[in-house]
């Protein structure tokens, strides 16, 4: 695999994607999950922060889609309302870790030796810092944003990354092409963006949709803990902690955030499966 | 493939198995409590401290009333005073001084008898400015106790007011006449503690000693501690040196901290429980409908309001703050929002403490509020209001509050309101150092009388934290304290109260009213002001229905 | 074999002495501290009681008494917990952690391995999509969706198993079930893959090749390369599981270093968190070296480069 034939082995990748059948369904449905959220609320009359305390706990009806909350507000709303913060959330701390581990990991890969040991160690050590703090501690000296909470959560991310991206440039560092590219004399920068980088891509967009799922999980449990998003703010963590509290009384606070929730957490997941065995030349077609 | 048909059919075994056995369940707490007595009780919290001298929260007062009695102990019904250590007392002419005689037969744990010089030590302890106790307040109507406790003089040469005439008979001399003295002794700041056991320990002026752990702790109450398994159970059995044990039916309680009102009711419903601490107000409807038994509301002494910052605009300014105040749909706000059955508040004071009741300060008035805002907004020359922020700390409860106000607010001024969810301690650090401009607040009354709550909003109290302060409003309050007649008293009470209504440092919201599960099966069980129960006049009797 | 360990183990005390630090001045930067109140001290009772503690020394002093005293191995008293000494809190709260880590865990690879080996033998069939699906929806359901269901149906309808608590084995059961099943999904996910993977290498077909049973190459060589990728997710995985999941432990009311480390981390109880911090550092570096070693032994293309 020494020949770079960028362009016939993203048509290969294409073609094995399309044959994967759960991975296309996954894309349709998540895209369907990403048009409620963001044109939704277009077909929606009320606001998600709308409340009107006579119409509370109830159920999906021909007003309320969704049905109501404890305060009355719509449901429909607040769930795609969720669903932007959600997935924002999800693709903003993903970015986030990409950039950092990305970075950090070519680095360290191709330089190597003592500074890559050394930059490691970093990485070990940042891993056995206990996220809660981290994460409180950012939020409460910053913390009055929203926009934070992805940082925070991006920032402790960024760690498997850089192991990731690591790993392959080492394999990448020894191949034949890249030895050639120094050997004609190229800066070490254009080596590692215009060479190394895009065959990471691979392995970094399945990182990357592996990792959104991962990040809504950890917003979802920080917001049960009270340091997600500020009220009346929602994200789908925030919803399926209500409705968990009132299942009995009200199955429809936890069953619509939730589907969305899990359907997204679902599709990520066999996106990014999909991605993997399209993507990997290793895999046969077995 | 034949393995994988036996592991599967391995595994249906498992399960059946598994079935079968759960389907023999133990019987619950609650079953078995009808023969054992053992309560078992939703503590809501794990208490710092188990030194009652140290203790600052209501979860340590249900434990340590169980441990200790003071001078006097509570009517389980009225929490008027009754005999507790001391089996009668006398009051002076002049009402400061007050000389009770300690019962024969009061004995400690370990056998040893209570006397008159364990309450001196007691008393000196927790006044001692070294151990740092922060309810040493409390004791400051004591003569001189206030001097002791600043360190300006030794004990010796302060001469507070506390003296044992025998090991039976101790003095207790008064700086001022206190009305509501005896109502003062139920609280732990008061009760007595086992002077060889902190001897031992060198715990008399040092804090964090085990002298409070099960193998150490030598209480006088009804119960000694048994266990105490962090985060998980504090378990207390009845003493029989208890001078009163023949009344105790209880033989144990068993108390746990569960901060969760969700859990709380699964452990309820599960009959892990026999009483819960809190109830989660969602599902307080449900709960009505479907188990009326079970739920009870009882009005707490408590007031749940909102701080306002009057140093900082626009809070400066007493129309906008009046604006919000009367802008507000109290009414809407327990009847909807709350749902236990509070009551709106519309002064500082609960109804009826210790029999005072403050009239209305003012009302619902939307119209006027709007006026009041507009005018504030013409006089500055404002189109409208800046953004407000509201702290609170974290909690459902808190937060639907605080996103039901917005809302109103949103409606009836226009104005944007900012919530700030903090963690707590965040919270009681930003308040403190007065970095907020508006912030939610409660209040519990430490005893059943009006001067718990009103004392906040004096000029330099601690517990003020608004800037607020009103030379007239400090006058009023030192007169009540300082009267006898109860009529008297409550004429300044009312005065206080005046003032808070036309200046409105504070937005009242509601009274709390202290909602909780308690399973049927228990009896002698009271609903009081304060939210104590006397175990020991407790018990549990009757069939368990499921 | 020994210079690795040796090594390893040198590595660590810088590693532990760098995160020490770091979450000594984390702490001890965020606002609030462990005495602020909602009943207003006095100056003078705040001064005590933070003298008591040593809180009133300069920063740094406090930095070097800390670490003086952990060389000695003392964590130092609890600031919430008055009268209990870090040391002992973990001492109490560990163990119930983890026992319901290695439950959870035990039901993983119980349910995880097997059903992972079957999808890979039948990849592509029913046997294949129906356990990966169920895999799927365990990796996305949140433990605090899940934890509730499980109560609902099994402590407060059925009535079978306790609602909450850790008082007898019984309690064991729905946290365990509740945490495992999430891991039982990963480990089924890459049992399936690592086999896969194993029983398109090429010493596999040679394997089969030379006539062998498709019982001995299952049992030889694909369980081994199936185990790998567990083994190195199995690691981080348990620390993870052991140093608590706080969630669990508050849906379920259980004792453990999840619930007391978040707790402290809330109410600034400095001691208790820079414990806890500390000893889950630890946990992971012990971990992570049994892990490597397992993977070593595991695979054998590995093991040539040690």
């Amino acid at each position: 695999m020494s020949r770079q034939q960028g362009a016939s082995l993203t048509q290969d990748a294409w073609i094995r994607l399309r044959s994967n059948r759960m991975a296309l369904v996954s894309i349709i449905l998540l895209g369907f999950v990403i048009a409620f959220s963001f044109i939704g609320p277009l077909f929606c009359e009320y606001q998600y922060d709308e409340q009107n305390l006579d119409e509370q706990f109830l159920g999906p009806s021909k007003e309320h889609w969704f049905g109501t909350d404890s305060l009355g507000r719509d449901l429909f709303a607040r769930t795609s309302y969720g669903g932007r913060i959600s997935l924002a959330v999800g693709l903003l701390a993903t970015s986030v870790s990409l950039l950092i581990g990305v970075t950090y990991g070519m680095v360290a890969g191709y330089v190597g030796g003592k500074t890559d040991a050394f930059l490691m160690r970093i990485v070990d050590i940042l891993y056995s810092l206990p996220f809660t703090i981290f994460v409180i501690l950012l939020m409460v000296l910053f913390g009055r944003n929203f926009l934070l909470l992805f940082l925070a959560i991006g920032a402790v991310e960024w760690l498997t990354m850089a192991r990731i991206t690591r790993a392959q440039t080492l394999n990448l560092k020894r191949a034949e092409f890249i030895e050639s590219a120094r050997a004609l004399g190229f800066s070490h920068a254009r080596i590692l963006f215009h060479h190394i980088l895009p065959n990471l891509l691979g392995p970094i967009i399945v990182y990357a949709t592996l990792t959104v799922p991962a990040v809504m999980l950890l917003e979802a449990a920080l917001s049960f803990l009270g340091l997600g998003v500020q009220a009346p703010m929602a994200s789908w963590g925030s919803l399926i902690k209500e409705g968990a509290e009132k299942m009995d009384i009200a199955p429809w606070l936890i069953l619509f955030p939730g589907l969305f929730f899990c359907l997204s957490l679902f599709c990520l997941n066999f996106i990014g499966d999909g991605l993997r065995d399209a993507l990997d030349p290793k895999s046969s077609k077995d | 493939m034949h393995f994988i048909r036996k592991k599967s059919f391995q595994l249906a075994c498992c399960l059946l198995a598994f079935g079968f056995l759960g389907s023999c369940t133990a019987p619950s707490n609650v079953e078995k409590a009808i023969e054992d007595q053992i309560l078992h009780f939703g503590l809501g919290a794990e208490p710092q401290h188990l030194d009652p001298h140290l203790a600052t929260s209501v979860a340590a007062h249900n434990i340590l009333s169980a441990l200790l009695e003071g001078l006097v102990g509570e009517d389980p019904r009225t929490l008027k005073p009754v005999p507790g250590v001391a089996e009668r007392w006398d009051i002076s002419e002049d009402k400061k001084t007050y000389t009770f005689y300690l019962r024969k037969n009061a004995k400690w744990h370990n056998g040893d008898a209570v006397t008159a010089p364990d309450f001196v030590y007691s008393f000196k302890r927790i006044l001692t400015p070294s151990l740092g106790a922060q309810y040493a307040s409390m004791l400051h109507v004591l003569k001189n106790a206030k001097t002791y406790h600043s360190g300006k003089k030794a004990w010796e040469e302060a001469n507070v007011g506390v003296q044992a005439i025998d090991d039976l008979t101790l003095e207790l001399v008064l700086e001022n006449q206190t009305p509501y003295f005896l109502e003062l002794l139920n609280h732990y700041s008061w009760f007595p503690v086992h002077p060889p056991t902190i001897e031992k320990f060198e715990a008399f002026e040092k804090m964090g000693t085990p002298w409070t752990k099960p193998a150490n702790f030598v209480g006088n109450g009804p119960f000694s501690l048994w266990e105490h398994r962090i985060n998980s159970v504090i378990e207390v059995r009845a003493n029989r040196h208890y001078w009163d044990a023949n009344l105790t039916q209880l033989s144990g309680i068993r108390f746990y901290p569960i901060e969760t009102s969700d859990t709380e009711e699964r452990a309820f419903r599960t009959g892990f429980l026999h009483v819960t601490q809190s109830v989660s107000s969602d599902r307080i409807e449900y709960l009505q409908n479907k188990h009326p038994e079970w739920i009870h509301f009882e009005p707490y002494l408590g007031t749940y309001y909102y701080r306002f910052n009057v140093k900082v605009p626009p809070f400066d300014d007493l129309r906008v703050r009046k604006a919000l105040s009367l802008s507000v749909n109290r009414k809407l706000l327990v009847e909807k929002v709350l749902k236990g059955g509070q009551l709106p508040a519309y002064c500082f004071t609960p109804p009826d403490t210790g029999g005072f009741t403050a009239g209305d300060g003012f009302g619902y008035d939307p119209v006027q509020a709007k006026k009041l805002l507009d005018s504030y907004l013409k006089d500055n020359g404002l189109a409208k209001l800046p953004p407000i922020e509201l702290n609170y700390n974290t909690s459902e409860a808190h937060k639907k509050v605080a996103e039901a106000l917005q809302a109103m607010w949103k409606t009836a001024l226009g104005i944007e309101i900012q919530l700030l969810n903090m963690e707590w301690k965040v919270f009681l650090s930003t308040i403190s150092k007065g970095d907020y401009s508006l912030a939610r607040a409660g209040w519990i009354g430490d005893y059943v009388d009006a001067n718990t709550f009103l004392h906040l909003w004096r000029s330099n109290d601690g517990n003020n934290l608004t800037g607020w302060s009103n030379k007239e409003y400090d006058l009023a309050l030192t007169q009540a304290e300082q009267s006898l007649n109860p009529r008297e008293r409550f004429t300044h009470f009312q005065k206080c109260e005046d003032l808070l209504a036309s200046e409105m440092p504070i937005l009242p919201l509601y009274f709390y009213v202290h909602v909780s599960l308690r399973h049927p099966s228990v009896q002698g069980w009271h609903p009081t002001l304060l939210d104590h129960h006397p175990y020991k006049h407790v018990y549990l009797k009757g069939e368990v229905a499921k | 074999m020994k210079n690795f360990f040796t090594s390893r183990l040198l590595q660590a005390i810088p590693t532990l002495f760098v995160i020490a630090t770091l979450t000594f001045f984390m702490t001890r930067f965020a606002p609030g501290g462990p005495f602020d109140s909602d009943k207003a001290i006095p100056e003078e009772i705040k001064i005590k009681l933070q003298s008591h503690f040593g809180l009133n020394l300069p920063l740094f002093d406090q930095y070097l008494l800390y670490m003086k005293n952990l060389l000695a191995g003392d964590l130092g008293p609890s600031f919430k917990y008055v009268g209990w000494e870090v040391s002992e809190l973990i001492q109490i709260a560990f163990p119930v952690s983890l026992s319901l880590g290695v439950s959870a865990l035990f039901i993983a690879l119980l349910i995880g391995l097997p059903a992972g080996m079957v999808a890979a033998l039948r990849k592509n069939t029913w046997w294949d999509y129906l356990p990966m699906g169920i895999a799927m929806v365990g990796i996305c359901l949140p433990s605090f969706v899940l934890g509730p269901i499980l109560i609902m149906v099994f402590a407060t309808e059925l009535r079978l198993l306790p609602a909450l608590g850790w008082y007898s084995w019984t309690d064991l059961i729905l946290p365990s079930l509740t945490l495992g099943l999430f891991y039982a999904a990963y480990v089924a996910r890459l049992t399936r893959a690592g086999m896969l993977e194993t029983l398109r290498q090429d010493y596999v077909r040679t394997a089969r090749a030379k006539g062998a049973s498709p019982g001995r190459v299952l049992l030889k060589h694909a369980i081994r390369g199936g185990l790998l990728p567990v083994v190195t997710y199995l690691g981080p995985a348990f620390a993870g599981l052991v140093s608590g999941s706080f969630i669990i432990e508050s849906i379920f009311f259980i004792p453990g270093l999840g619930k007391f480390f978040v707790t402290a981390a809330f109410n600034r109880d400095y001691t208790v968190v820079l414990g806890t911090v500390l000893f889950y550092a630890t946990l992971i570096i012990i971990l992570n070296l049994l892990v490597d070693f397992l993977q070593a032994w595991l695979d054998p293309k590995a093991r040539e480069q040690r």
